[in-house]
């Protein structure tokens, strides 16, 4: 199964829904166009909800840096929400918990942004 | 000890199905569900780095991919036949402004899944990477 996203509206937040695979090929790019349609259709609140997201590799990790800097370029703030054990290690071994907020509750992570 | 050699496509389909294959071998080995999926993972790169950047998907050129399974543990050498990488080239994808780039992180999780990396130039053309992973000894 490769990437499944699907976005809902809670608030000003937009809360991206990932299942499945971010890995080169089909999943890593369905994701960047995904994003890169909600950043250009205004949503520039992004959280990415991660928690069924069972395989992601250093393609996949490109792609949420790329989201991450190209949504701050256009005035826009991503955030992760949900990490599951294999990609918060893979957050640490790249540093990239250094970039990314990150959170574990939904609630409170819609409230960050405000 | 047990070989199994296969020359691959350089395609993206290939990599799945040789990933499979040597995690079949691991499994035989009795790795445990997250070093299964470390060496998966530093295999899976390690294939798309061939395909891609070594072969660039040239549907001439193959993918040389070779498992060695001991008692303990698990030797995996992937060849391409591009023009040759220098992993010393890699900008540090944990210095400074690198940590924002789209990319350049597969050798650095390769190394930290694996237990030994090592990159040589393959004969007569190509890069060769011999990764391997060791069950864990009890204390």
């Amino acid at each position: 199964m490769s990437v499944k996203l699907t976005s809902r509206q809670v608030g000003d937040v937009t809360v991206v829904d990932a299942a499945g695979r971010i890995t080169l090929g089909e999943g890593a790019s369905s994701f960047r166009d995904t994003i890169r349609d909600l950043a250009a259709s205004g949503h520039k609140k992004l959280l990415l909800n991660l928690a069924e997201i069972s395989y992601i590799d250093s393609s996949g990790i490109g792609e949420l840096v790329s989201a991450f800097t190209s949504v701050a370029n256009q005035g826009g703030v991503v955030k992760l929400l949900n990490l599951t054990k294999r990609v918060q290690d893979l957050l640490q071994i790249t540093k990239l918990y250094t970039v990314f907020e990150v959170h574990n509750d939904e609630a409170k992570a819609v409230q960050s942004f405000q | 000890m047990h070989t199994q050699e296969q020359v691959l496509e350089s395609d993206l389909g290939s990599v799945d199905s040789a990933e499979e294959a040597v995690l079949k071998e691991a499994g035989y080995l009795g790795f445990d569900e997250d070093d299964l999926h470390r060496i998966g993972m530093a295999l899976r790169e390690c294939l798309v780095n061939a395909v891609v950047h070594g072969n660039r998907y040239n549907r001439r050129k193959k993918v040389y991919l070779k498992v060695v399974r001991t008692p303990d543990c698990l030797s995996i050498t992937i060849g391409d036949e591009g023009d040759g990488f220098d992993p010393g080239a890699v900008p540090d994808p944990l210095e400074g402004d690198n940590l924002l780039r789209g990319s350049g992180r597969g050798v650095m999780l390769m190394q930290a899944f694996m237990d030994e990396f090592q990159v040589s130039q393959r004969s007569p053309q190509g890069t060769e990477v011999r990764m391997v992973k060791c069950k864990a000894r009890a204390e």
